[in-house]
């Protein structure tokens, strides 16, 4: 078992015949055969998309056909900023289950409307602003680096793309490996919140451990720190290690992404830690020891 | 980005918001005729700067007197002593470092005769995924203060795609607003909300709304910042941006597309992704120094990219030593390790420099460097390069 992918998900990428989605179509065909079963372009849909290993794909001009004519799960958005939020409502609109954005950028405004549609609709969405989702040796949807995967038994969660290769990249040197890794991304508005991806991870069984890497501004660790301590009383808990960014961030400034700004007394590293460590979870004070403090979680 | 408080008025009164009438100047030649062309018998000198806390500022050079960096001023002749005070002098607010902001525009104002004061902002409340109004009846003052000391005097309205009748009613009633205050609050609310959504906006703060004593409201100051990303479809708004307002690394950082932010310390910082750069400061603290920037430069830096983020970070003479931390996924280290070779030679680079390479073509990355005879200290994770770093300057 895993989360939200596996080798059976299949993908179309919209936005695929831009550099980005070419490029990530290609880096999701090499990784262990993932599924992209085609790709979205309003006028050369009847087309078909050449991958670097001779792959052909077809181009479909809208989602919904897309999604007929494949039979696709999952959808993964890299088109620009000003029609992102376009294309992942006509993504709901054809009811994909799970959408993956990957622009950076998106007007927070149009997200205020995605997320309103959203809440009506059948569809997940993860991101904007996000790396995307790795089952490990299953599927990769986004743009993070298959090759520091390695299958195993931890959950990854984060807020950061960087940072998220970080906690692969340090469970795989320990030899812990991963079950399923998502960057849920750096927006203010966003599909997915921490606490979505904590209740899967705490009912995937591969999963044994999970790490949930956190940064400054809003209140998103808090609210899954205190859904961690209300599961705790039902007795579903998982070892935890976490990390919060931007414990020296200057108050009042947006850190690079657009979700990371202390403002209005709220959003501070201190506050989440604290709540982080009240629900259990070991937050490291060292981006450089989540892999090393998850074994001495484990040891106990 | 942000705006002046006149540019963000005049914003709020294309949407007809009620604000009182008044003139931005830049010179002192233009005093005159401003003041002239207001009724009085009461007008307002306000310093136009991007930070709050001006009413209870104080300017560095004494000859622009005690007062703080907003004046009331009951004849012209006030008037113009008091800009002559205050224009080209720095006022140091709470929100200000030590040595202030010069003050290069003044908004003349026509004064009002205030009943209340009252507070009233909007913002996309990020929990909720929504655009929502925070009102309070203790206007004029740091909110945050009311928030951690009466957070019961503060009242967070979430609204869906509008402001309805029953939304303007309940915040009516929140501010406490009756007869001329509370028809003129129906009309208001919506207007403001439509002038936030229209315009893309981060923050919309008046504070202080206030109820005159003739019954009606009006915005007496105004706070305005937008969404960066969405000023592609604004053109008319990026014409309001003030660059001598901002600090100049950070602007030609932008225009490389960096994500660069000053700060005190003497490391300077390169790094790929906001989180990581967030924690590489961050573990700079831990081993007990302070960084000298946030930088961060993006998943798909080239070449000439990373050469331009050297540059700017050099550009601060407080840097006494430079940190490259970069998990490349996306990003090959080789190509980085390029752009690092490259703007070392061109700079001269006189501090020491670590250099973290992670990834893609990693052993590539880390030949290009040691082959280069370059002084480079070359780390093999983000512990050990912080470490190394943080003994380099410390000498």
């Amino acid at each position: 078992m895993s989360i939200l992918i596996d080798n059976n998900t299949k993908i179309l990428t919209q936005g695929m015949t831009g550099n980005t989605g070419s490029f990530h179509t290609n880096q999701g065909l090499a990784y262990y055969g993932t599924k992209m079963v085609g790709g979205i372009h309003p006028k050369k849909g009847g087309t078909m998309w050449q991958a670097d290993n001779g792959t052909e794909l077809p181009i479909f001009a809208t989602v919904a056909e897309g999604k007929e004519k494949t039979g696709a799960t999952a959808s993964v958005v890299y088109v620009p900023p000003a029609g992102a939020a376009a294309a992942i409502e006509e993504a709901i609109d054809a009811e994909i289950p799970l959408i993956v954005c990957i622009t950076e950028g998106v007007p927070v405004l149009d997200m205020v409307r995605v997320k309103a549609k959203l809440a009506k609709s059948k569809s997940r969405l993860i991101g904007p602003n996000c790396p995307g989702v790795i089952t490990a040796n299953e599927c990769k949807i986004g743009i993070m680096p298959g090759s520091i995967f390695k299958k195993g038994n931890v959950g990854i969660v984060s807020r950061s793309g960087t940072l998220t290769y970080e906690a692969v990249f340090q469970t795989t040197q320990v030899g812990l490996g991963q079950t399923t890794a998502v960057g849920i991304g750096g927006d203010p508005v966003k599909g997915t919140e921490f606490i979505d991806m904590l209740e899967m991870f705490l009912a995937d069984d591969e999963t044994k451990s999970i790490i949930m890497i956190g940064e400054i501004g809003g209140s998103a660790e808090e609210d899954a720190a205190q859904f961690l301590i209300d599961e705790a009383k039902k007795g579903r808990k998982k070892p935890m290690v976490g990390f919060i960014a931007g414990r020296t961030a200057p108050k009042g400034r947006t850190m690079g992404h657009a979700g990371a700004i202390v403002s209005g007394g709220k959003g501070d590293a201190e506050s989440k830690i604290a709540a982080m460590e009240a629900a259990g979870i070991r937050v490291s004070p060292s981006p450089a020891r989540l892999g090393t403090t998850m074994i001495e979680v484990l040891k106990g | 980005m942000n705006i002046h408080e006149y540019q963000a008025k005049a914003v709020l009164k294309s949407f007809g918001a009620p604000v009182a009438e008044g003139v931005p100047v830049l010179t002192l030649d233009d005093v005159q005729k401003a003041v002239d062309s207001l009724p009085g018998p009461l007008w307002v000198v306000k310093s136009q700067i991007h930070a709050g806390g001006r009413g209870k500022g104080k300017f560095v050079e004494s000859e622009a007197g005690e007062k703080g960096g907003v004046r009331l001023a009951f004849t012209k002749e006030d008037v113009l002593t008091n800009a002559k005070q205050m224009l080209g002098h720095h006022l140091v607010t709470a929100q200000t470092s030590a040595s202030g902001k010069q003050v290069n525009r003044l908004y003349i104002e026509d004064g009002a005769d205030i009943d209340r004061e009252l507070y009233l902002s909007i913002l996309v409340d990020r929990e909720s995924g929504k655009v929502a109004f925070v009102v309070s009846t203790e206007g004029g003052m740091d909110i945050e203060a009311v928030a951690h000391d009466t957070p019961e005097k503060i009242m967070t309205l979430p609204v869906d795609g509008g402001v309805t009748e029953d939304d303007a009613s309940k915040l009516c009633d929140a501010l406490k607003l009756e007869g001329t205050a509370r028809t003129d609050g129906m009309k208001l609310f919506p207007i403001l909300y439509k002038a936030f959504t229209e315009k893309d906006m981060a923050m919309l703060e008046v504070n202080p709304l206030i109820v005159m004593e003739n019954g009606h409201l009006r915005v007496l100051d105004a706070k305005v910042s937008f969404d960066g990303n969405a000023l592609f479809r604004h053109p008319d708004i990026i014409e309001l941006r003030d660059k001598t307002e901002e600090d100049e690394k950070e602007i030609e950082a932008s225009e490389w597309d960096l994500a660069y932010i000053a700060l005190d310390g003497t490391i300077g910082c390169m790094v790929n992704g906001a989180g990581l750069a967030m924690a590489t400061m961050d573990i700079i603290k831990l081993y007990g120094e302070e960084p000298a920037n946030f930088c961060d430069v993006g998943g798909g830096a080239g070449k000439e990219k990373v050469a331009a983020a050297f540059k700017i970070i050099m550009k601060d003479p407080n840097v006494k030593g430079i940190l490259v931390n970069i998990f490349g996924g996306i990003m090959k280290c080789d190509v980085i390790a390029e752009g690092v070779i490259a703007a070392v030679k061109e700079t001269n680079l006189a501090v020491p420099l670590v250099v973290r390479l992670e990834g893609t073509n990693v052993e590539l990355g880390k030949k290009i460097i040691a082959d280069s005879g370059l002084n480079v200290i070359s780390a093999d994770d983000l512990d050990d390069a912080a470490q190394k770093i943080v003994n380099a300057v410390r000498g």
